[in-house]
């Protein structure tokens, strides 16, 4: 009921947001239902037309188009959100650490983002993928270390008006412990700007893994990715189809979806009152 | 003023509504107000009574979240409600104008204060710098501003908050208002402070014969000011009357409470010389990297006991606690509890020795965790220190809701956000007491609410005390309280302990110096009061120059 409630007030925008979203998860979760071809399953010949056996046509090896597309969902979104919850659990922890103990655990933890940062992202992200090669594992762990680095910087800047506040130091002259002081008293209390950050951070580890993959360093062949599905078929543009672009479609709808919520989530947080 | 005149400012059964938790709620109830030129009017009530609010209705403004849905405001003669944003501001600034609580939140902290000042009258007002800033300089004069000449060359951080809020004022004056609002305009000063404000903002307003609205929660303060008073309570008028028939004789029974406020006196208890003190502090000095706050400072409480420490800010009461939490290791000195020292550094304390010394925060907001629930913030201690669990532990959050009068079964599963700032500075009494505490210091535990409350809020500590013997460190500014209930006094001024003795050595006269300009500077529920001060005052400092 509480949670129902909020959401029936919601403006439209973060509705169909939410939405879409939904309906992004339920096609991942059954794709094997959804899908009348399998994920690899060269099944025609390439190029196939819209239409027919081939909803949406089949790709440059034959396989079908519209399977493919549901079979990325899962792939694309699964690792990204993988990828973004274990940047968050890194940096978000690091950066309530680092503020919370202050001296020299903030300055090295500052010190050490700092340098990660320096480096231009998509960049250190192909030095490093191109040294411990190209499979999942290290791509969700390569991705979520660089995108950490941000994580650990709003976390800390949020929780540093937190920390000052004086639950927290009644909480310290009590004699609690870090995990209390980060679990009970700053966390929570930071919470609402790192909820929105995820779904934006989200947004962002997805078009790099989809960049990624269309560089050929993402998600590897045969695997179905939505991104290496529009450099796959990139060559059918020059022929006026719009079948590559699908895929890019998708990444674009989810992308608005999730900032729609986010800006709806940001806005119930920032304490403006709607009238 | 002759009768015929229209007034100034005709507020007709004003309606205000804010938004919050999903409801419009009613703030102003029909309220009727009328103000002639030249008259200055008090507007006092606890806080939540509408007077910002009016006062800011006054301008044909309400806040973010709120609406005018009825009655009307007339500006000599001219429709507020409704009306035009371009002609509002045509209005406010040359015609109207507003001094705000906090001077130091209301600048802007980039600019040069004259820049701040002239910058309506040159756009709105049609004069041209060199005029508005020679205007300027003679306000400052009348508002006896420190180097009137230059002072408009700073940036609000380069002065001091008295200094900023007279500059306020100055800026309010800059095109001579016809009516200018003040909103608690001393309330964030010291009280010495706050007599130069309150003098230099009466002479100015007779000088140029603006009209003003007064709002306080401080009756004294207001008595000074305002021609008439009008009491606010719950968005609805109490009492209106002209000040001294309002102070010699109020009608209605809320009026009378605010007028006893001041009355209430705890029994002093003696102080046993003999015995090991519970907290001793020994010629403790500390400072914040290389600014000293504390200098040799030291002081004895002895069981059962409240030990006041009294001073302006800046004076380095806080710190003292801050000192004694082990929260700012002293650079010298040492801090003993029942005749042991206490490791500097609150880090190294055992647990046993954190749970003795509790602490309260002058403001209850950000002292309570917003996210946790009522029994959680109070059953935190318990199972943290007692290791109270499960029923145990709830009996012992309904005991000690029961203990600051709040009913445990509506309280204990709220949030702090449903509490009222009296409620939940009784929670934070509670936690405190939770820990079983010998010693609590409360840093300034009135200051941020009413006085009624702000009085409950006495009694309550007093009670406690009497029932289970708890000694209080208790910090404020304010004059009134450590009169109400503390055993042994200790004044000081820029870090150091300049006076100190019991209640009633330290109340009676002769007062050292600086104990004497501090007490004398606490208003009175008198209209002459201010007067009388400041003549006093010129008469010593002219016996001082001769």
């Amino acid at each position: 009921m509480s949670l129902i409630k909020p959401l029936l007030r919601a403006p439209l925008s973060a509705q169909f947001g939410l939405l879409v979203i939904v309906l992004y998860i339920l096609v991942a979760l059954f794709a094997p239902v959804l899908a009348p071809f399998g994920e690899t399953e060269v099944v025609g010949e390439g190029f196939a037309p819209w239409g027919g056996q081939f909803l949406l046509g089949t790709d440059n090896l034959g396989r079908d188009m519209f399977s493919r597309l549901v079979y990325g969902a899962r792939n694309t979104l699964g690792i990204a959100f993988l990828t973004t919850l274990l940047a968050f659990a890194v940096g978000g922890f690091c950066g309530l650490v680092a503020a919370i103990r202050g001296g020299w655990i903030d300055q090295g933890l500052s010190r050490l983002v700092d340098i990660l940062m320096a480096i231009p992202q998509l960049i250190f992200a192909l030095l490093i993928l191109s040294v411990v090669g190209t499979n999942a594992t290290s791509l969700v762990l390569v991705i979520a270390l660089l995108d950490a680095t941000r994580v650990f910087r709003l976390s800390r800047a949020v929780a540093m008006t937190v920390v000052v506040q004086d639950f927290v130091e009644a909480a310290r002259l009590r004699g609690e412990g870090l995990w209390w002081l980060v679990s009970r008293e700053v966390l929570p209390n930071a919470a609402a700007p790192l909820i929105a950050e995820f779904g934006l951070r989200f947004c962002f580890v997805f078009l790099f893994i989809s960049a990624l993959s269309f560089l050929g360093l993402g998600i590897q062949p045969p695997t179905a990715d939505w991104g290496s599905m529009v450099r796959d078929n990139a060559v059918l543009i020059t022929f006026g189809d719009i079948s590559p672009l699908l895929p890019a479609l998708a990444v674009a709808l989810i992308t608005v979806s999730v900032n729609f919520v986010v800006d709806w989530v940001l806005h119930k947080s920032s304490g403006l009152k709607e009238c | 003023m002759t009768m015929s005149e229209k007034p100034l400012l005709e507020i007709r059964d004003l309606h205000i509504e804010g938004h919050y938790q999903d409801a419009w709620h009613p703030l102003i109830k029909g309220i009727d107000l009328t103000l002639q030129r030249g008259e200055v009017l008090g507007l006092i009530g606890e806080s939540g009574a509408g007077k910002s609010t009016l006062g800011l209705a006054s301008m044909g403004y309400v806040r973010d979240g709120c609406r005018i849905t009825g009655g009307s405001v007339r500006f000599d003669g001219q429709e507020l409600v409704g009306a035009k944003p371009e002609a509002l501001r045509t209005l406010r600034g040359l015609r109207i104008a507003y001094v705000a609580q906090s001077a130091a939140a209301s600048f802007n902290p980039a600019h040069r204060l004259i820049d701040q000042h002239v910058e309506t009258a040159v756009r709105n007002g049609g004069i041209d710098r060199v005029r508005a800033e020679a205007e300027a300089v003679e306000l400052y004069r009348v508002l006896r501003l420190p180097n009137p000449e230059q002072i408009g060359q700073r940036y609000p951080h380069q002065v001091s908050g008295g200094q900023l809020q007279r500059v306020m004022t100055a800026m309010a004056m800059a095109c001579h208002p016809d009516l200018i609002i003040f909103d608690e305009p001393t309330t964030a000063l010291d009280v010495t402070t706050q007599i130069e404000v309150l003098a230099a903002i009466r002479d100015a307003v007779k000088t140029y014969g603006s009209a003003a609205l007064y709002i306080s929660h401080d009756l004294a303060v207001v008595a000074q000011m305002a021609d008439r008073i009008m009491v606010l309570r719950h968005g609805k008028l109490v009492e209106e009357a002209d000040t001294r028939s309002m102070l010699d004789a109020p009608q209605q029974d809320y009026t009378k409470s605010l007028w006893a406020v001041r009355s209430f006196r705890t029994e002093p208890k003696p102080c046993p010389q003999q015995a090991t003190p519970l907290l001793e502090v020994r010629k403790a000095s500390a400072s914040y990297g290389h600014q000293p706050v504390l200098q040799e400072v030291s002081l004895k409480l002895h069981r059962g006991q409240t030990l006041a420490v009294i001073g302006e800010s800046g004076s380095g009461k806080s710190s003292t606690a801050r000192l004694i939490t082990g929260l700012l290791p002293p650079t010298a000195g040492q801090v003993l509890y029942d005749g042991e020292a206490l490791p500097a550094d609150y880090r190294q304390r055992s647990k046993e020795q954190l749970r003795r010394v509790q602490m309260i925060y002058q403001i209850p907001d950000t002292a309570l965790n917003p996210r946790q629930r009522i029994v959680d913030i109070i059953g935190r201690p318990l199972s943290f220190y007692l290791g109270l669990k499960g029923q145990a532990l709830r009996q012992r959050v309904a005991e000690l809701l029961e203990m600051i009068e709040l009913d445990p079964a509506l309280y204990m599963e709220r949030q702090p956000r449903e509490l009222s700032g009296g409620q939940k500075q009784r929670i934070c009494i509670a936690r405190a007491l939770a820990a079983e505490p010998q010693l609590i210091i409360c840093d300034e535990v009135t200051s941020a609410l009413d006085q009624l409350v702000a009085e409950g809020v006495l009694k309550l500590l007093n009670r406690i005390q009497q029932q289970l013997g708890v000694a209080y460190l208790f910090i404020t500014h304010d004059v009134a309280t450590v009169r109400a209930i503390a055993d042994e006094v200790l004044v000081m001024q820029r870090g150091q302990v300049v006076d100190h003795g019991s209640r009633e050595a330290i109340f009676t006269p002769p007062h050292r110096d600086y104990t004497g300009l501090l007490f004398s500077s606490e208003p009175e529920m008198d209209p002459d009061w201010l007067d009388r001060l400041l003549a006093k005052r010129a008469l010593t400092s002219t016996v001082q120059t001769v």
